[in-house]
């Protein structure tokens, strides 16, 4: 469990990125944490795996501070994959990048191995095990990056933007995955500007902005309410946006799965002819 | 001639096993918006690469076949020639900003052609204002977030005012609000001012009603190209990886229901709704 309580946090640029936020995840939540460029999203997660701590308030990982734990032993059980993978990369290979941390936290070489195995075949990677990460293109490295935490199979996993250069399949992978990591009761924090993902996976919505939480509600509440969204600066899922121009017909307004959105359109066509 | 012609381009990465460029032909006319997507990995990056000879004077590897832009062969014209007619906007902002603060990195590229400082204030003045960063243009590159960076990269490409402009993922770490208003920059300029925009991107519902050159790539191949609203009603475009609009998506499953819709396939929620609306409408 993830509590933050009236975390305050400034850069050492005096810009004040974090101004009393207050959230608390559960165990096997997911949560998508969205909002305009420079909200906070990032600063805001880094105080989950202790890379930055509170100017002011507290953050709690497991009833633990993390003022008073090491990035490292929060490590064990808060993995965080960075928006630019570059940031984290710097081995030879992609094996022994996804090796790397596994070693540190002392796993026995043939589980070591296993694990290798299980995060290459997981994110499409096997071809690439003996190749340089530099030479794999951008979304290619965003899942090296992926592979590298999953491996360890921390309790959270923190992913700042994992969307960014996968292509359809490959989200659609990983959402199958998340939800996976849902029923074994992990908890998996995104921020993500990814709208259309969001609304496939449907979580809860933290909405920042401005170093604040705007909004905290489910993602089918949040997503459909234009006027919340233009403040955070986030447009509408494309079938909210088709279903606010049907207003005029009657129909709800708060639709942002493609099914229902299918049912809905024909039972009205239906109603019409009768 | 075509502003653009490649002809039977095959390219290989220096040590890579297989290539990434695998016999592609291509032509693009003057202001066209060229739209390229098609599954991570599938060759789109380096096909940018080529448009402005990075591939292959910087990445060297082995190259066949023809390349020429704006007249000229980019096997046989350095970079920093084709750079006068190509401006490349990167995936990685940090690839290509260095300058101190965001108004120098802007004016660098203007700087080296030897633009009149007067000119230069403009042009710079008026890029920062078309990517809204003009109120931080005195920051570092460095300090600011992956968003601004992109706007900033962006901005010193469109400084340049290059015939050609090619942008891979542009917006990748924008919000969605700024990145639509990005998308409408570079529309805008390719409407008004004739240039021409290639535009490599995922997400198509952002981005494919601004194009009726779209192609989709799939191991360094060229798989389909041509009218996006034939390209996209096809079900092997959605096999191979790639994210049909949802509009397009539900117009489709719709048809299939037997709704009655017309046959011109939506790219946005704006001509999915008026289908919509006139299907339902009460007689």
């Amino acid at each position: 469990m993830i509590v933050a309580e009236n975390v305050w946090f400034s850069y050492p640029s005096k810009v004040e990125a974090l101004k009393g936020v207050s959230l608390t995840i559960n165990d096997g939540e997911f949560v998508a944490i969205m909002g305009q460029n420079g909200a906070g999203k990032s600063t805001f997660v880094k105080h989950f795996n202790g890379l930055l701590k509170p100017s002011r308030g507290v953050v709690r990982v497991d009833g633990v501070e993390t003022t008073k734990s090491s990035v490292a032993a929060l490590a064990r059980n808060v993995g965080f994959v960075f928006q630019n993978p570059d940031h984290q990369l710097f081995s030879e290979t992609v094996e022994e990048e996804i090796a790397f941390a596994l070693k540190n936290f002392g796993f026995e070489k043939e589980v070591i191995e296993k694990r290798i195995e299980w995060a290459l075949n997981l994110l499409s990677l096997t071809q690439y095990r003996k190749t340089s990460p530099f030479l794999l293109s951008g979304g290619e490295r965003k899942r090296v990056a992926l592979a590298s935490v999953l491996a360890w199979d921390p309790q959270t996993l923190i992913l700042d933007e994992p969307t960014i250069g996968q292509d359809h399949e490959q989200k659609e992978k990983l959402r199958q995955f998340i939800m996976q990591l849902q029923t074994q009761k992990k908890t998996v924090v995104v921020v993500t500007h990814d709208v259309e993902f969001v609304a496939e996976c449907n979580p809860r919505v933290v909405l920042m902005k401005e170093g604040k939480i705007v909004a905290d509600g489910v993602g089918k509440e949040i997503l459909t309410d234009p006027p919340l969204l233009e403040l955070s600066s986030i447009v509408l899922p494309q079938i909210a946006q088709v279903f606010t121009k049907l207003s005029e017909l009657g129909l709800p307004k708060d639709v942002i799965d493609i099914y229902e959105a299918k049912n809905i359109i024909l039972k009205a066509k239906e109603s019409r002819h009768r | 001639m075509a502003l653009i012609e490649i002809k039977n381009l095959t390219y290989t990465y220096p040590g890579a096993s297989k290539p990434s460029i695998n016999d592609v032909s291509l032509k693009v006319e003057k202001g066209e918006f060229v739209l390229i997507t098609g599954p991570s990995g599938c060759g789109k990056t380096t096909l940018c690469r080529c448009f402005n000879g990075l591939v292959p004077h910087f990445y060297q590897g082995e190259l066949k076949g023809e390349i020429s832009v704006a007249g000229l062969d980019t096997l046989k014209h350095h970079t920093y020639e084709m750079a006068k007619h190509v401006g490349l906007v990167f995936q990685n902002p940090e690839n290509q900003l260095f300058a101190l603060s965001i108004e120098k990195d802007v004016a660098f590229g203007l700087e080296n052609n030897g633009v009149d400082r007067v000119e230069m204030r403009r042009r710079v003045d008026e890029v920062l204002q078309q990517t809204g960063i003009y109120d931080i243009r005195e920051r570092s590159p460095h300090e600011i977030s992956g968003g601004q960076q992109q706007r900033v990269a962006i901005a010193a490409v469109l400084a340049m005012e290059p015939e050609i402009i090619v942008l891979d993922e542009p917006t990748s770490f924008l919000d969605p609000l700024s990145a639509q208003k990005i998308f409408e920059v570079i529309f805008k300029l390719n409407r008004e001012q004739g240039i021409t925009v290639i535009l490599v991107e995922h997400r198509l519902d952002l981005t494919a009603k601004y194009t009726n050159h779209l192609i989709v790539m799939d191991e360094g191949k060229i798989r389909f190209e041509g009218d996006p609203r034939q390209i996209l009603s096809n079900e092997e475009t959605r096999l191979i990886g790639v994210g049909i609009p949802k509009a397009t998506l539900l117009y489709q499953m719709l048809k299939k229901e037997g709704l009655n819709l017309n046959n011109a396939t939506p790219l946005s929620s704006e001509e999915l709704a008026d289908q919509l609306l006139e299907a339902l409408k009460v007689e």
